[in-house]
């Protein structure tokens, strides 16, 4: 990943972030994201974004589990060990539904999880450049990415006239990497140092 | 303007005059200030308690089970009694979570968090006892079907108490998943307001560097409603499975098809009994009274209610088939065994019956639902209640078998059965206590989404839109 410049606008009411996003969007700019202490919904639609698919993924897991759980239990009754169970069929799928649905959404759900983190690039021990701290309290932060044609004193003032309560610009990091909340590091700081 | 609108004949969710900052201030001061002198004694106490429970159950792993006064008929006793009590108290949790949100309960909102965290730790009480109970606790990786060197031998699928095993464990990973991706966002939430080192440390781990961008949001909702949509089968599905233990049986007592939905009603009963039970210490220890207002309390009082009423047909049911099938066994079982007050168990009988039908009804009074001292007292009531009602199924249906020189009366547990349960105990409120400190007690992010439809102070600004002309108000909300 690389480092960007950034012009950060902060709301304290999505009443009046939602004509803002509409707003910038209109007047051309490119928003990087809006971060927010919850989910806002329709934000995602005012922003452009497209629907997730990770219901769809969790489908394809859940059925995973279904097949896994048929197919090995078949295979282990009927195939490889037949055991004679009170002398009933060796293939007993009605018995065998519990599992299968138990499987199924073990799978889907433990697969639904993963993805989540994997989609949105979080675990443990991953560390983000965010924009505001209070983004995770009581501020939408909308963060639009600068070119070289962005006049950041215009912006500013175009995002005040639309009711940001605060204004920043900042330079950071757009991806993740390995770090701790309690140290001040900005990683590849150096590499550009070196660079220039 | 409104985002949304919610009618202001709806009592509100969140009291007091509350901004979304506020929000965070209310329930993230519990973990930044010192716990209270309570929160030690209690902590302690389960602790203490914890520890009995270790050595009980390291006496039973040195010496065997041999030392519970399990004998020839009863098999079963309070091990099983309490592994089924435990597993129905983990029901509330995902009910509140999974079911409620699918049906749009807005008060989920505030009791969900603590709720869920409940149903994790019940089910790890839960899981000790069939695990102990199967004696060389050494081998009981052997419930799983992995290849291996005896053959392989194979557990066998068609058995309950394998279902069991995977319907326990899946419930618990699926239910920890849920609960963990919630948090996720409110960990990140503590993170960024953290002025200690470690705190800003430790919760940055935990918060797996949340950053709140829309289309996480957007994810992160997708995620809560599928795995709402997989936990609610799933709920059902636990204590449907738990209850086969004994359907698929032949005994009289547990052969009776209307175990599921019995074990399913009573589960949510019980749960939401201990939800009730813990909410009331936790919003008055931490302050959160305005978040777990007197109406979450009610629509509980009124689960509970409903839930207890549904059991009390249930075992009503029995007892008319016990009847009306004509079989002296299944006669026995209930009319002498269980439902005769002067049979050497009919007191466990009638003691369940006073604890889960007959008390309950008083919530049928809105005043008596809303009364904090009746409500936790009656939580404590309907859990001991629960508890009879397990031991009732287990020990009445096999203290007489078919051979009367077995039969055996005086079964009581030793020091070490109740050790046992009493260090499950130690456990849950431990992990509970635990929980209270270090983790929000309350979805943030939650009740921040909800907070402008159901806060009392946005409630209030409302009016105007209620007087509203019909033909303007029905014109203003189809745009929303």
């Amino acid at each position: 990943m690389a480092k960007k410049k950034f012009v950060v606008g902060c709301f304290d009411d999505e009443a009046v972030l939602f004509p803002a996003v509409k707003k910038v969007r209109t007047a051309g700019y490119k928003i990087h994201d809006v971060y927010t202490p919850f989910a806002v919904h329709g934000l995602d639609h005012a922003l452009g974004i497209r629907e997730t698919s990770l219901h769809t993924a969790g489908f394809i897991y859940g059925i995973t589990g279904t097949t896994t759980a048929l197919s090995g239990i078949s295979w282990i009754l009927a195939k490889d060990w037949p055991l004679n169970f009170g002398g009933k069929p060796h293939f007993a799928l009605p018995a065998w539904i519990p599992i299968t649905f138990e499987l199924t959404v073990l799978f889907s759900a433990v697969g639904m999880v993963l993805t989540f983190c994997y989609l949105c690039q979080i675990a443990p021990f991953v560390k983000k450049h965010h924009f505001h701290p209070r983004a995770t309290d009581d501020l939408f932060v909308m963060v639009i990415e600068c070119t070289d044609k962005t006049n950041v004193d215009d912006l500013r003032s175009f995002l005040h006239s639309n009711g940001a309560v605060e204004t920043d610009v900042q330079v950071a990091e757009t991806g993740w990497w390995l770090g701790r909340y309690d140290k001040d590091e900005m990683p590849f700081e150096t590499k550009q140092a070196v660079v220039a | 303007m409104h985002l949304k609108y919610e009618s202001q004949l709806r009592e509100p969710l969140v009291n007091g005059d509350k901004n979304y900052h506020q929000v965070t201030e209310d329930i993230v001061r519990p973990i930044e200030a010192k716990p209270p002198r309570l929160w030690y004694i209690g902590f302690f106490t389960a602790v203490a308690l914890l520890m009995f429970g270790v050595y009980s159950v390291y006496r039973d792993v040195t010496y065997g089970i041999g030392q519970w006064n399990l004998n020839k008929t009863i098999g079963w006793g309070w091990d099983i009694t309490n592994f089924v009590w435990w597993v129905g108290i983990g029901h509330a949790g995902t009910l509140i979570s999974a079911i409620l949100l699918l049906f749009r309960q807005g008060w989920r909102t505030g009791v969900n968090r603590a709720a869920e965290a409940m149903t994790i730790f019940a089910v790890m009480c839960a899981g000790q006892f069939p695990i102990f109970h199967m004696g060389r606790v050494w081998m009981a990786f052997f419930v799983l079907p992995y290849p291996n060197t005896r053959g392989p031998l194979w557990v066998n699928f068609n058995s309950p108490l394998l279902w069991d095993v995977f319907a326990i464990s899946t419930y618990f990973t699926v239910s920890l998943l849920f609960w963990y991706s919630g948090l996720i966002p409110d960990f990140g939430t503590i993170r960024d307001r953290a002025f200690t080192k470690l705190r800003k440390r430790l919760y940055g781990i935990a918060s797996f560097g949340w950053s709140g961008s829309t289309k996480h949001w957007q994810r992160h909702e997708s995620l809560s409603l599928v795995l709402a949509g997989l936990s609610t089968p799933l709920v059902l599905s636990v204590h449907t499975i738990v209850s086969f233990d004994f359907a698929t049986s032949v005994i009289p007592g547990w052969h009776t098809t209307i175990f599921p939905p019995y074990f399913v009603a009573g589960a949510i009963f019980s749960g939401f009994a201990m939800t009730q039970t813990l909410l009331l210490v936790v919003r008055k220890v931490f302050g959160l009274q305005d978040y777990i207002t007197m109406g979450h309390i009610e629509a509980m009082n009124k689960v509970i209610v409903l839930t207890g009423s549904i059991v009390g047909v249930a075992y009503l049911t029995e007892l008319f088939m016990g009847w009306y099938s004509q079989n002296k066994y299944e006669g026995y079982t209930f009319w002498y065994s269980r439902a005769y007050l002067f049979s050497p168990y009919g007191w466990s009988y009638w003691g369940m019956m006073a604890c889960n039908v007959l008390s309950p009804q008083i919530f049928w009074f809105r005043k008596m639902r809303r009364n904090l001292f009746v409500t936790f007292f009656m939580s404590i009531i309907v859990n001991i209640g629960m508890w009879f009602e397990r031991f009732v199924i287990i020990v009445t249906s096999l203290y007489r078998d078919y051979l009367p020189s077995s039969w055996s009366v005086y079964y009581s547990p030793t020091i070490w059965e109740v050790g046992f349960y009493a260090g499950t105990f130690g456990l849950f409120f431990t992990c509970f206590f635990l929980f209270a400190k270090y983790f929000p007690v309350i979805a943030i992010a939650e009740i921040k989404y909800v907070l402008k439809t159901t806060g009392e102070n946005y409630k209030a600004k409302m009016t105007p839109i209620e007087e509203q002309s019909l033909e303007h108000f029905a014109h203003e909300q189809a745009h929303h």
